[in-house]
């Protein structure tokens, strides 16, 4: 089955309503996941924003099976705190959750901060690697049955069963364990926006879901040499390349119903063509487009039998049909 | 009446997670991590017209001879992310998130704290802790230690610029650059969440020392502290109190709530029965074991807990505990305890489970109601933090109970009448300030 998802950006707004809207509109045509970009500093001067984790973490109790996956920046965050946010996210959207890596470049976010210069892309992206690598191991640094609550000894967790991670980074160490328990689904899934050279690799490495962005009018061959580089380079890390989804991430203005099947069209012809695992769709006005998108692309799709009528799971990690991860620090015994 | 004898008090409840008094033997107690026990402690805590619900911080787990401490509830979600999805299920109560001023920078909290206030509609609060050691800075890029005089310049300044990025958008929508060049951050740039519906969310102050007094009276607006009983109640009260004026404030502008417990039966006799069996579960065998190793500063794991204190002496440089507060002197609690145990011939659990905190409120309703309010016509307390020791379900009993006949004496709210944490505060809308001189 194909893989959908679509931004709900709307800039500008504070309001949680038009965000809750959004999602539960995704939710009912059936998708896999909604994205809310993030970064420091307003995108033009003077443009309020809201933090997307917070933002979708108020939308997950007023939703029930979209994934929710905010943007988390790197550069001038704690790796700490981010494992522990959308740890939390998964938690309280009882397995929902995923992360849009992403790095802030540029002299204007290193001045909000002021701990440290701007630094090439490249740099940027090393760290945002590294801090992939200790997020992921944060989560997985309690094993899933640490807590015994074993009256006998009077004990509330194997301690055995949860571990150091102490991780070295460009520029940081981290210690552990984590503070959150490990989440639903062991570890939220992790997305990266992989059109860029600096991020395709940390793509290749750490990715469950790689976006690749794309014009509607654009050759989908380009899509299809990227996804083969992404297998080859999971592949060649000793990642099995069926668990990496690499979705096309296209701009959509839809004003009518006929558009709305022509973005079924394409989306079915770059899909059957095995291009690409899927689409993320990017409205350019969320309000009108998304409408269109669930009550017209939707239903085309699930028709010609490349969609999903229901969500069969409960999780994100489901709905993507990814496997739960074996924790890297339980014994075989977990993983057997 | 007079006008302190009308004066209603303010109620917040603490969830009862990584805590020394979380009750989790008992088979009453669920999840200390999954979002329903979140949600039903808010529910019950809006229900009963609270003025906001409260979440701590640790940002590192606790260890005790090298290894993590495993007696106590371990692990908890991140407080702005939960709190953040409870607003989604509740409509008025105040949301408060502990987080620590060390191991955060200005433009990431001040626009997190905001964004959860327009998520809230205006129910956002942040209890600024400064605890900083090199064990927890472990985890963290500045890594280090500060000591307590840094510490709380630090979460002076971090505040004064948390407010000039808030107070960067004007009251009516218009956003301006801010620049603050201080000596723990040089910052500069545009702030991208316009003005929340507080202005500036609540903030709350909890630190002990002198320090800390003067800086909640310089900079907060809620003091949580572990003065609860009615003398150092009121000592702390007038002392925090009188620190105001040094900075144009008048005493209503912070409200002083201490930490409390309860425990309520239908009689008295009954109540103090539960009370003594809670403390029992609080201080298990092993728990009993562990907290003299504190104070003796030594393995003690030989011993039995229903046998007689060690005969030998602590090791005043035994550092067994890391990530806790410290104790006072160990010889001076170790010869109170030997002497409380002669006394009354007590075993090591006993004597532990003695002299650890009383619940602060035991009684029936009627009781518990009274006492309460008579802390606050007493000027010991303006509210307080409730402490259950039971997730999710240690505050039903309190709301279903107690709350009804504080409300009979006039004592608390019977209904929200606005709907930001400050109006339940009666903190007055912070002035905006521009910023320039
Ligand atoms: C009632 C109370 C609650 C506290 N809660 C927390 C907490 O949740 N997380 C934390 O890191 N520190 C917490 N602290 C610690 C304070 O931030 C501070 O580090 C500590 O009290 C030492 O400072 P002091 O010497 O001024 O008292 C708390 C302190 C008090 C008094």
């Amino acid at each position: 089955m194909m893989h959908l998802a679509v931004a709900i950006d709307h800039p500008g707004t504070t309001d949680p309503r038009p965000y809750v809207h959004a999602a539960r509109l995704a939710e009912r045509g059936r998708l896999d996941f909604v994205t809310l970009g993030d970064a420091f500093g307003p995108r033009t001067p003077r443009e309020s924003r809201i933090d997307a984790l917070a933002v979708l973490a108020r939308v997950a109790p007023a939703t029930e099976r979209i994934g929710l996956v905010p943007t988390v920046t790197t550069t001038h965050t704690e790796p700490f705190h981010v494992s522990s946010a959308v740890s939390t996210l998964d938690w309280v959207s009882r397995g929902r959750a995923g992360w849009a890596v992403d790095v802030s470049p540029g002299e204007t976010a290193a001045r909000l901060f002021g701990r440290r210069p701007a630094a090439p892309d490249d740099v940027l992206w090393r760290e945002a690697d590294a801090v992939a690598d200790v997020v992921a191991r944060l989560w997985d640094s309690w094993e899933d049955d640490a807590e015994i609550r074993d009256r006998a000894t009077g004990r509330f967790i194997d301690r055995d069963k949860l571990h150091y991670v102490d991780f070295q980074g460009p520029g940081f160490r981290v210690r552990g364990p984590s503070i959150v328990p490990r989440p639903p689904q062991g570890r939220p899934v992790v997305v990266v926006d992989a059109t860029a050279g600096p991020a395709r690799g940390t793509a290749a490495r750490r990715a469950d879901v790689a976006l690749v962005r794309i014009g509607s009018a654009d050759d989908p061959q380009q899509l299809a040499a990227v996804r083969a580089e992404l297998h080859d380079s999971a592949r060649a890390h000793g990642r099995n390349p069926r668990h990496l989804r690499v979705l096309a991430s296209v701009p959509v203005a839809l004003h009518t119903a006929a558009d709305a099947v022509a973005l079924a069209d394409l989306a079915g012809r770059w899909y059957e063509d095995g291009a690409v695992d899927g689409l993320h769709i990017r409205p350019e006005q969320p309000g009108r487009d998304l409408s269109l998108l669930v009550d017209g692309t939707v239903p085309v799709l699930q028709h010609r039998g490349l969609l999903r009528r229901f969500h069969p799971g409960g999780t994100l990690r489901e709905h993507l049909g990814l496997p739960r991860p074996a924790n890297r620090y339980a014994p075989a015994r977990e993983t057997a | 009446m007079t006008r302190t004898a009308r004066r209603q008090m303010h109620l917040a409840a603490h969830f009862p997670g990584v805590n020394s008094t979380t009750v989790w033997q008992d088979p009453r107690s669920g999840s200390q991590i999954d979002f329903s026990s979140f949600e039903h402690l808010a529910r019950t805590a809006e229900r009963g017209l609270f003025d906001f619900f409260f979440l701590a911080e640790g940002l590192r787990l606790r260890e005790h001879k090298g290894r993590i401490h495993d007696l106590d509830v371990v692990g908890r979600p991140e407080s702005i992310t939960v709190l953040s999805a409870l607003a989604a299920v509740t409509e008025r109560l105040g949301l408060a998130a502990t987080v620590n001023a060390t191991f955060n920078e200005p433009y990431e909290l001040a626009r997190r704290l905001s964004s959860l206030d327009h998520l809230s509609g205006g129910r956002a609060a942040w209890n600024v802790v400064t605890s900083s050691d090199a064990f927890t800075g472990e985890n963290f890029r500045r890594g280090g230690y500060l000591d307590r005089a840094d510490r709380y310049t630090r979460a002076a300044e971090f505040v004064a610029t948390a407010r000039e990025l808030w107070d960067s958008w004007t009251p009516c929508g218009r956003a301006r650059p801010f620049a603050h060049d201080g000596r723990h951050f040089s910052v500069a740039g545009e702030f991208d969440v316009r003005r929340s519906p507080q202005g500036h969310p609540v903030v709350i102050q909890a630190g002990d020392s002198d320090e800390g007094r003067e800086f909640a009276a310089s900079a907060a607006d809620v003091v949580f502290t572990r003065h609860g009983t009615l003398e150092s109640g009121r000592a702390f009260y007038a002392d925090v109190k009188r620190r105001l004026a040094a900075y144009g404030r008048g005493p209503d502008e912070l409200k002083i709530m201490p930490g409390v417990t309860f425990v309520l039966g239908d009689t008295a006799a009954e109540a103090q029965e539960r009370a003594a069996e809670i403390r029992r579960q609080q201080v298990s065998p092993q728990n009993a074991i562990l907290a003299l190793e504190q104070v003796w500063g030594r393995d003690l794991s030989g011993y039995d807990p229903d046998g007689p204190l060690p005969d030998v002496d602590p090791d005043p440089g035994g550092e067994l505990a890391q990530g806790r507060v410290r104790i006072g002197d160990p010889l001076a609690i170790a010869a109170q305890w030997r002497a409380l145990a002669e006394a009354k011939g007590l075993s090591i659990r006993e004597t532990v489970i003695e002299t650890s905190g009383r619940q602060s409120f035991v009684g029936t309703p009627q009781e518990v109601a009274a006492r309460m309010a008579e802390f606050v016509t007493r000027e010991a307390a303006d509210g307080f933090i409730l402490v259950p020791h039971l997730t999710p379900g240690g505050l039903d009993d309190f709301v279903d109970r107690v709350v009804p006949l504080l409300q009979e004496r006039g004592a608390f709210r019977t209904e929200y009448s606005g709907t930001t944490l400050r109006g339940h505060l009666g903190l007055p809308v912070p002035v905006w300030n521009s910023g320039r001189p």
